[in-house]
């Protein structure tokens, strides 16, 4: 039996899911309520994760005339990305505004979102990078601004838009000048020619351009600009799945492209990267501190966090890959729990949107204040959480890989991070004041489906702090697989 | 017959003016203009890179990039309308509802 088309199974599954959700969608009538379409985007969600895990009966090998490939490597992600973009599902159905005829619109978008970021992992051939990227990219655009109405929505749309086309526009640029240099776009022939060629000038600067719009997608500093505002203007539903799932496709190429496409220039990029990790932390973490706004601060952590994960990048190439797929996963589980927990306390239309209206928390809704102290503590990085193994593997890593001051900025910067984590935690935790009208604001709800949203990143934070074991030994052959 | 490093020089060019629009142009239409001719000087060097090797591969990476291209415009203009609406305005500079 020809397996290409089991090879693109999970993508093929999200697709059909998508176009079912917004056929169904447009059949409804205009008054009918939307939010029953989550019946067909979850399951399809579910059915393309158990796809993804059906995968690994079949050899690693390429489909489609070495286009696209299943490996230990893309199933990691391919399961990882399934999962956020479950969880955020779930998190949508009970957060967006019952009345929203705009509903349909979402399940199909988020579902076309995750299939191009899921044919980004597994893409090994230039074209598919790149309309993959894309696929992901415009649906998230679209995500960003669905709040039209306010003032923010658009705003956040239109600079993620266009500083997300720009930088693609790097990318593109990159990949051309892979195309002159080797007459290649596939990955495998590239890393053969590049190996071999005699100038490396274009090479090299393909490589420089190709950093720039991969390094915009995960936010790394100095391309993180847009993050803040972003995350600030975006649905925090969507902040969930957008400060997650199309990053850690974006780690799977950038770990792609520079240790399976261009290993031999790796005393080229390790430098730059060091750079870029620290740089990230640092900025991230001092912009976080003087934040207000929680999402804005949660926004600059992210960035902080781009750079813990890639001070992996430092290390040697099996463990600095294994200690990366883990980080990403770690960091995945903790980031949509915490902004899961957000939605909740501040709701959809953000009237609780700063750090100091979070005030008493713990005391309104004890559940959601020891949630969100929980997953404070996880990206704090104390043990017993994901966060903490994330960071441990990947400052070990850089470590290993020689790069100790490295690692010893990133110590420093999470004590610098802790302070402003902790600060969220302390005002959680503190008595509403007496006449105050937070006392007054009636406790979040929560729903059946962002309960088990909750649950979920609750319980793989948990997992990933207490028995990070089998998770690392995925991340490990999946680390394999891309050499 | 022109060599071949013209075309690329010249696309490098149309990419350069395409950061530079992007970076002083002030009207978001001109902006999103900027970015399109940024994406077609890549699809010059893609055709010329094509020519060089004798591939088809470079030509075809270009019909993919213009419909990548057109499918982005469309999103493009539609948050651009949605801006409008919401704001009345399409210079960059009032667009500043969040700052860091």
């Amino acid at each position: 039996m020809n397996t290409d088309l089991l090879r693109i199974l999970p993508e093929t599954i999200l697709v059909v899911a998508g176009i079912l959700v917004m056929l169904i969608d447009a059949s409804l009538p205009p008054r009918a309520q939307r939010r029953g379409l989550i019946w067909v985007a979850a399951p399809g969600t579910m059915l393309a994760l158990w796809a993804s895990l059906i995968q690994l009966r079949l050899d690693p090998g390429t489909a489609f005339f070495g286009a696209v490939e299943t490996s230990p490597f893309t199933i990691f992600f391919h399961v990882l990305i399934c999962g956020i973009v479950l969880v955020a599902l779930l998190l949508a159905y009970d957060t967006l505004p019952r009345d929203s005829h705009h509903q349909g619109e979402f399940y199909a978008l988020v579902l076309f979102g995750a299939s191009g970021m899921c044919l980004l992992t597994g893409a090994v051939e230039l074209l598919v990078v790149f309309i993959a990227l894309e696929i992901s990219s415009i649906s998230t655009y679209i995500l960003a601004g669905y709040r039209k109405h306010t003032g923010k929505g658009p705003e956040a749309a239109i600079k993620y838009f266009l500083l997300g086309s720009f930088a693609t526009g790097f990318l593109l640029y990159g990949i051309a000048l892979i195309f002159g240099a080797t007459g290649s776009t596939q990955i495998y022939e590239v890393a053969h020619k590049a190996a071999s060629a005699q100038n490396h000038t274009f090479i090299v600067l393909a490589l420089m351009l190709m950093l720039v719009g991969i390094l915009f997608k995960v936010s790394a500093a100095p391309f993180h600009v847009w993050t803040p505002d972003v995350y600030e203007g975006a649905p925090s539903p969507v902040v969930a799945l957008l400060s997650t799932a199309p990053k850690a496709a974006a780690f799977a190429l950038l770990l792609r492209v520079l240790y399976q496409m261009l290993p031999d220039l790796r005393s080229l990029w390790m430098p730059l990267l060091w750079v870029i990790a620290a740089a990230s932390m640092t900025i991230g973490n001092l912009a976080a501190l003087r934040q207000q706004n929680v999402k804005r601060m949660l926004a600059y952590s992210s960035i902080a966090h781009a750079g813990y994960l890639l001070a992996a990048f430092a290390g040697l190439a099996d463990k600095g890959i294994a200690a990366a797929a883990f980080y990403i996963a770690a960091y995945a589980a903790m980031n949509v729990g915490i902004f899961a927990v957000v939605t909740l306390i501040s709701g959809y239309d953000e009237h609780l949107p700063l750090v100091a209206d979070f005030r008493g928390v713990l005391y309104r809704s004890p559940l959601l204040g020891s949630l969100l102290i929980f997953f404070l503590i996880s990206l704090i990085g104390i043990p017993f959480t994901g966060g903490f193994f994330g960071k441990f593997y990947s400052f070990s890593a850089a470590v290993g890989g020689g790069a100790v001051v490295l690692a010893i900025i990133g110590l420093l910067n999470s004590g610098v991070a802790a302070a402003y984590y902790v600060r969220l935690a302390v005002t959680v935790a503190q008595k509403p004041e007496n006449g105050m009208s937070q006392a007054a604001l009636p406790v979040p709800q929560i729903g059946v489906a962002v309960g088990a949203a909750l649950l979920f990143t609750v319980g793989a934070t948990l997992w990933l702090g207490i028995a990070p074991e089998p998770i690392l030994r995925a991340a490990e052959n999946a680390a394999h697989a891309l050499q | 017959m022109i060599p071949l490093s013209w075309y690329l020089l010249l696309s490098a060019t149309l990419f350069c003016l395409g950061i530079v629009g992007f970076l002083v142009r002030r009207n978001l239409i001109t902006i999103f203009m900027s970015i399109e001719l940024m994406l077609n000087g890549v699809n010059l060097s893609f055709v010329t890179f094509a020519h060089q090797w004798h591939l088809v591969k470079g030509q075809i990476f270009v019909f993919f990039v213009m419909v990548v291209a057109a499918a982005e415009a469309a999103v493009g203009l539609a948050i651009i309308i949605a801006i409008f609406r919401a704001r009345a305005t399409l210079a960059v500079d009032r667009i500043d509802l969040m700052k860091l």
